[in-house]
């Protein structure tokens, strides 16, 4: 029987004097995971961007709840998106993309 | 119970005070309650404590460090009977062979650091962890080469790395994990480190506690060593005067 995937939301702030657009961001993130963990094991992340606030410098994106950890791991090593300096830093995790703005606004 | 964290090495430019403050305002929104800057040998007390006071502004601790570079064993016993009073935590940076037996044998060192460029020099062997585990040292690992190395030497380092936790495991030697950042874009939250630390097979209650319980515990001993009132472990003057 198929098991049913269950899903994790995570609220990322993107920590940089400059702004980016959605495509470079999920681009450095994608990177990130493959150059960690191979294709194989990006292919297992099930990334997808939910969310995406260049202004306020947020983000939502979406990974399989077993790969949790290699993207937190993955976001954390991005140093640069393109030629800027960049940290990625995850705010809160949550299963539902309502209980994730919830758990924000607390 | 809510855990604290200790970032023991930050390593922002000390001629840069503005840099200086920004980091340690980071470090307080990271979730670090505690953080260690390594200072020159002669740097002068009342900015030590300036720093102390800037860090009381942001409700984090601020506890002092010295990063000694030995070229001989002989030039780290007398740098160490110089200084052990003088800092709260002395981390040994081995660059040879014979000064890593040395400071993984002194009672008076806290955290063993390696070069992270030359895999020849990690000197974290068997050999290194054994007299590591009859005295006080810790393994020191920073994150910032696991950030900024690239390809072949990145993989080597983590290859060394997944080596030497494997071996700190086995003898019982505490593990400490710390930033090593000179920029506050190099520094992560705690449970970050801990996913990065995943990369080298250190499993993520042992790395929580490389980022706490066990660098705490370095400061507590010392905070405690350095008080007045001690005396040898276990024995402390609790009350002073003619009626004692």
């Amino acid at each position: 029987m198929l098991k049913k995937v269950r899903r994790r939301y995570l609220a990322l702030k993107i920590d940089s004097e400059e702004t980016f657009g959605s495509r470079d961001f999920m681009g450095a993130v994608w990177d990130a995971v493959s150059r960690l963990y191979g294709e194989y094991g990006a292919s297992q992340t099930g990334l997808a961007l939910i969310d995406y606030d260049a202004e306020k410098k947020f983000a939502i994106i979406r990974t399989v709840h077993t790969t949790v950890d290699k993207v937190r791991a993955a976001l954390a090593s991005i140093t640069r998106i393109g030629d800027k300096p960049v940290a990625i830093h995850v705010l809160k995790i949550s299963g539902t993309i309502k209980a994730l703005h919830k758990k924000i606004k607390q | 119970m809510k855990r604290n964290y200790a970032d023991l090495h930050l390593r922002p430019d000390l001629r840069n005070s503005e840099l200086v403050i920004r980091m340690i305002k980071k470090a307080s929104e990271l979730g670090y309650c505690l953080i260690a800057i390594p200072f020159p040998q002669n740097f002068p007390e009342e900015r030590i404590r300036k720093l102390q006071n800037i860090c009381r502004e942001y409700k984090t601790d601020f506890v002092s460090r010295v990063d000694l570079k030995p070229q001989t064993s002989n030039e780290l016993i007398r740098s160490l009977r110089k200084l052990r009073r003088r800092f709260e935590i002395i981390a040994v940076i081995c660059e040879s062979k014979h000064v890593a037996r040395q400071a993984a044998k002194d009672r008076r060192v806290d955290l063993l650091n390696f070069s992270f460029y030359s895999p020849r020099k990690r000197f974290f062997d068997k050999a290194e962890a054994e007299l590591a585990s009859n005295a006080l040292a810790s393994l020191e690992i920073d994150v910032k080469p696991l950030l900024t190395l690239q390809g072949p030497t990145k993989t080597r380092l983590l290859s060394s790395l997944r080596r030497e936790v494997a071996i700190a495991e086995a003898f019982h030697i505490p593990i400490v994990i710390s930033s090593g950042a000179p920029n506050e874009l190099l520094m992560r939250k705690p449970r970050e480190t801990a996913a990065l630390a995943s990369l080298f097979d250190l499993e993520k209650v042992s790395a929580m506690k490389a980022i706490s319980e066990n660098s705490m515990a370095i400061v507590k001993r010392n905070k405690e060593k350095l008080s007045p009132n001690f005396v040898a472990p276990g024995i402390r003057l609790i009350r002073g005067g003619e009626d004692c």
